[in-house]
């Protein structure tokens, strides 16, 4: 399990370990002094919407960019003084299929096994390995360009692992895949991670950053404005959230008067005109405002106490919903 | 449709787990191993679309049959006459236009993202390049092939005999080789594979036109044939018709081998550099 561990690994036993990264494009500072260290052995979420600089930044880490200015070092080797140290141990899987639509999913993994040194025989089997692992066996002789986008997603992780990487770069591994393709990749990366590979992915669902990293940096126009566990994340903003529904929206006056009194903090009016939210930070506090809001005769049908979702975790840090930054796609056209 | 059912095929744990449990990391293939990977790659793309290879069956015929019929009674008299001056000059002219996919093939690779992958393996890095070249050769080749055996049937007959023929198409592969490192060049400097196709359309148009592929320089106005005189097509073709007709010197071969090993030597590294530093 533990074979690649312990070789080569930075003074401080990081995987990772990135200051000051800065990388321009023209006027456009796509990353803008990004501090990263990552530890062994867990599983690391970029979490940020689209144009953040997410992918700019892995491409450094994975050498494929040199950075403007700042550092990074990959198990203690410099990602540009020794890019091709740096290189034998990690693999990237992009943003876009980085596998050849015009071969078929065999001759794929075939290349990059022959690419890395196996003999023919050798590639072969390997490459069979794989595509039985990854559900693809009955697809192998098919040309990729007819795959479906979770095929080809499971393919293009695949070959990153023709020869199992000590570190995994994995590029929005679910975007737009549907539900049933996206547990698919959630599993590989959870067996990866259990394999001893160490796993850096971008995304930006919320949900997947909660659901499979160990720990999140959260990124926003170049820099990366939290770090943390999710549950410290969460913390950060409050307890939780309470959700009320009303039964008829023409009392929202009134409660959103009676809440924001009794807890003291402003509510948020949903777009759903009997809906209120407020967040919290004190669960005695609900239950007094609740009775409150019994007293005052607004008549409720629905309330839920939730822990902050990591979209009002966002919301909270920039002040701002989660939204693609569409006037800083810089990134996405590269 | 299979589709459906293929993509329902589950995961199976057991498989992944052993598939990730292999940790063996083979020896680094050399620089020539994984020249040829990349080139038994383009092989493989030949094969699953074979209509890229229109380029180099239909274009040399349609090449050699409309300039051998069209001009060949107005300029020399008689089309048989004419034939056995233009074929050397239009194999390397189909040859050199051919070598424009090259460009269009690499920009394609890039705004696809494939070339990533390639750029994030510990390899021999111009290997990808490299690889692809070989396999452009093999194109090449075919090309050559299509317009010597159809020279041969209307008509052709080289002096040079089966050595010159042969030696004439080595000396073109050698020269299509190098030039094709500007077309890799321009392949990762434009940003859509039609605008590389566009403009070395543009540059060959005139370099292959304005030579001696067609007619004698004689006949020109003098300014244009001090044009002809300096294009390195016209050297190329006069090296090859020498080869052909056995009447070739060593300094005519000399001078595209030199031509050769500066077009690499420039844009070789050049394309190098570009690579390296592609975002």
């Amino acid at each position: 399990m533990s074979a690649g561990r312990g070789s080569g690994e930075d003074a401080g036993g990081l995987a990772i370990n990135a200051e000051g990264l800065v990388r321009r494009f023209g006027d456009n500072v796509a990353v803008d002094g990004v501090d990263l260290r990552v530890a062994p052995g867990e599983i690391y979420g970029f979490l940020g919407p689209n144009g953040a600089g997410k992918t700019t930044t892995i491409r450094m880490l994975a050498t494929l960019l040199r950075p403007d200015s700042g550092t990074a070092r990959v198990f203690g080797h410099d990602v540009v003084r020794e890019a091709d140290a740096v290189r034998g141990r990690v693999s990237l899987t992009g943003q876009f299929a980085s596998v050849d639509e015009d071969l078929t999913g065999l001759e794929n993994l075939v290349l990059v096994a022959r690419l890395l040194g196996h003999s023919r025989a050798q590639s072969r089997v390997r490459a069979r390995e794989l595509l039985d692992a990854f559900g693809l066996t009955e697809a192998a002789g098919r040309q990729v360009k007819k795959y479906s986008g979770g095929m080809r997603r499971r393919l293009d992780i695949a070959a990153s692992i023709v020869v199992t990487p000590d570190l995994i770069f994995l590029d929005e591994p679910t975007a737009g895949l549907d539900p049933r393709s996206r547990n698919q990749v959630w599993d590989i990366v959870r067996a990866l991670s259990a394999g001893g590979t160490r796993v850096l992915l971008t995304t930006q669902y919320l949900d997947e950053a909660d659901q499979l990293a160990d720990r999140i940096a959260v990124i926003d126009h170049g820099r990366v404005i939290a770090e943390g566990t999710p549950g410290e994340l969460k913390a950060s903003v409050g307890s939780g959230a309470l959700h009320v529904r009303l039964r008829d929206p023409e009392g929202r006056p009134e409660a959103e008067r009676v809440l924001s009194q009794a807890l003291g903090l402003p509510v948020r009016l949903e777009s759903d005109p009997a809906a209120i939210t407020a967040r919290v930070s004190d669960a005695e506090r609900v239950a007094h405002a609740l009775a409150e809001l019994a007293r005052s005769g607004v008549a409720v049908t629905d309330f839920a106490l939730g822990q902050p979702s990591l979209d009002e975790v966002f919301l909270a840090l920039t002040g701002r919903p989660v939204e693609n930054d569409e006037a800083n796609d810089e990134e996405d056209a590269a | 449709m299979t589709t459906p059912a293929t993509s329902a095929q589950p995961i199976r744990e057991s498989a992944l787990r052993s598939a990730l449990s292999s940790r063996v990391r083979p020896p680094r293939p050399n620089a020539l191993s994984a020249s040829l990977t990349f080139g038994w790659r383009a092989l493989l793309k030949i094969k699953h679309v074979p209509e890229q290879l229109f380029d180099v069956t239909a274009f040399p015929i349609m090449f050699t049959l409309m300039f051998t019929y069209l001009f060949g009674g107005a300029l020399a008299g008689s089309t048989g006459e004419y034939l056995q001056f233009l074929l050397p000059g239009i194999l390397v002219q189909t040859v050199v236009f051919i070598t424009i996919y090259t460009g269009f093939g690499l920009n394609t690779d890039i705004t696809k993202g494939v070339f990533d992958r390639f750029r994030s393996l510990p390899i021999w890095r111009p290997a990808a390049l490299v690889g692809a070249l070989l396999g452009d050769v093999a194109r090449y080749t075919m090309a050559s092939t299509m317009v010597v055996v159809l020279g041969l049937i209307l008509g052709f007959r080289p002096a040079g005999g089966v050595a010159g023929v042969l030696l004439s198409v080595a000396l073109l592969l050698v020269f299509s080789f190098s030039l094709s490192w500007i077309w890799t060049a321009l392949g990762l400097i434009l940003r859509t594979p039609n605008s590389v196709m566009g403009v070395s359309m543009m540059v060959l148009f005139p370099l292959t036109f304005v030579s001696n592929i067609f007619v004698d320089p004689q006949t020109m106005p003098s300014w244009l044939q001090a044009v002809v005189g300096a294009n390195p097509i016209s050297h190329l073709v006069t090296a090859v018709r020498g080869l052909m007709d056995g009447t070739v010197t060593a300094g005519q071969i000399g001078w595209v081998l030199l031509a050769s090993g500066a077009l690499v030597a420039v844009f070789g590294p050049l394309t190098m550099y570009l690579y390296r530093n592609k975002k």
